[in-house]
């Protein structure tokens, strides 16, 4: 296949196939109109950037960086990781991820959820599961959440930018209608939550529009030092099952999961416009001084577990 | 034809016969989604339609996420 350049393709799109130039500057363009589009970056923000040393955080963090340069923006940028404590996993991508931040200039600030809670993932999860049956991803996504905000405020961020792509937001849509949360659902979109609050740090997702492979290309061509290291939790949860239905509509029915999106868009300030009116106030937590729904927050209630 | 096939999501090399022309032929035997690889010849990023000739070596990179 070759594209309309007549230069031998590397991807075939819905619309037609890119060579490895056209495809930088179709992918490029997606993501800075993205930003645009939705005000992800204002020249005021200082940015955190949530990074695990992966294919999508490296591209954000570059991307960004790219972004504010283009504008002349001096916006301060930095970059955050929370190691959960996943042997054999999380020290690999977290080496990747300092090297990354070392070639570009960026300020990598490192979490441990050992130092902050007294256990690592790997310990944390089989006394946890033993009582409540909870999967490691679910202990894992409060974890970050919480630790990202947290540390996100504290560094003064007023935006935490995260590497969701299309693919993760379509999963997030479809894990959210088989299980009937509608109110979760309306958090999704290119920024999260649906009320602001002085504790909360906006997340933003400028990937939102890029596929997985698309983003997978990219870092591949930009040599980015991204290596593929499996989490030994990664096909634990639900979410895998939804990622491989996804995946076969989508090689029989090209356009799926943006169909997912665009669909998903089109409700999404109906779905914040409920869930407001359904959700209570958002409270703080009674033990931590967190944000929380309720009088304890998710991690302090993990956290009773452990105890 | 023989095609060397190196797989990154099982960090395996092997030859495997293939009686067929494609990538997209290729992918359709080892039973795997077009959507979760890329594929490599030479250094090169392809895409399905390509024709593959007898000893060509092809890399598939896994395009999901290791988490």
């Amino acid at each position: 296949m070759l594209c309309h350049c007549q230069k031998p393709a590397v991807i075939t799109l819905q619309h037609g196939s890119l060579c490895q130039l056209h495809f930088l500057n179709y992918f490029e363009d997606k993501v800075f109109k993205t930003i645009k589009r939705y005000q992800l970056i204002e020249k005021n923000d200082t940015l955190c950037i949530a990074a695990s040393g992966g294919k999508d955080s490296l591209t954000i963090l570059y991307l960004a960086q790219k972004y504010l340069q283009k504008n002349n923006f001096n916006t301060p940028l930095f970059a955050l990781a929370i190691d959960e404590g996943i042997k054999n996993y999380r020290k690999s991508t977290l080496k990747d991820l300092k090297q990354f931040c070392k070639d570009y200039s960026i300020k990598l600030n490192v979490i441990a959820a050992k130092k902050e809670f007294n256990y690592t993932l790997d310990q944390a999860y089989p006394k946890i599961n033993k009582d409540t049956k909870k999967k490691p991803c679910n202990i894992c996504g409060v974890w970050r959440r919480y630790l990202l905000n947290k540390y996100a405020r504290k560094l003064n961020a007023t935006k935490v930018i995260t590497g969701h792509n299309l693919d993760d937001e379509a999963q997030a849509i479809i894990m959210n209608i088989f299980k009937a949360n509608t109110d979760l659902a309306a958090h999704l979109g290119p920024i999260s939550g649906i009320n602001e609050h002085e504790l909360f740090v906006q997340r933003v997702k400028p990937l939102y529009f890029c596929t997985e492979k698309e983003t997978k290309l990219y870092s591949l061509i930009k040599k980015f030092p991204v290596q593929f290291i499996e989490c030994p939790y990664a096909n634990e949860g639900l979410r895998s099952n939804i990622r491989d239905m996804l995946n076969d509509f989508e090689t029989k029915y090209k356009g799926t999961k943006q169909g997912i999106i665009n669909s998903f868009l089109a409700l999404l300030p109906l779905l914040k416009l409920q869930a407001k009116n359904n959700a209570n106030e958002i409270k703080v937590c009674q033990q931590c001084q967190e944000p929380a729904h309720q009088n304890i927050c998710n991690t302090c209630k993990i956290q009773s577990l452990l105890r | 034809m023989n095609i060397t096939l190196k797989q990154e999501r099982t960090n395996t090399t092997h030859t495997i016969s293939f009686p067929r022309k494609t990538v997209k032929d290729l992918l359709q035997q080892l039973n795997i989604n077009s959507e979760t690889v890329i594929i490599i010849r030479n250094n090169t990023v392809i895409t399905e339609d390509e024709l593959l000739k007898n000893d060509d070596e092809i890399e598939l990179l896994s395009v999901v996420s290791g988490g």
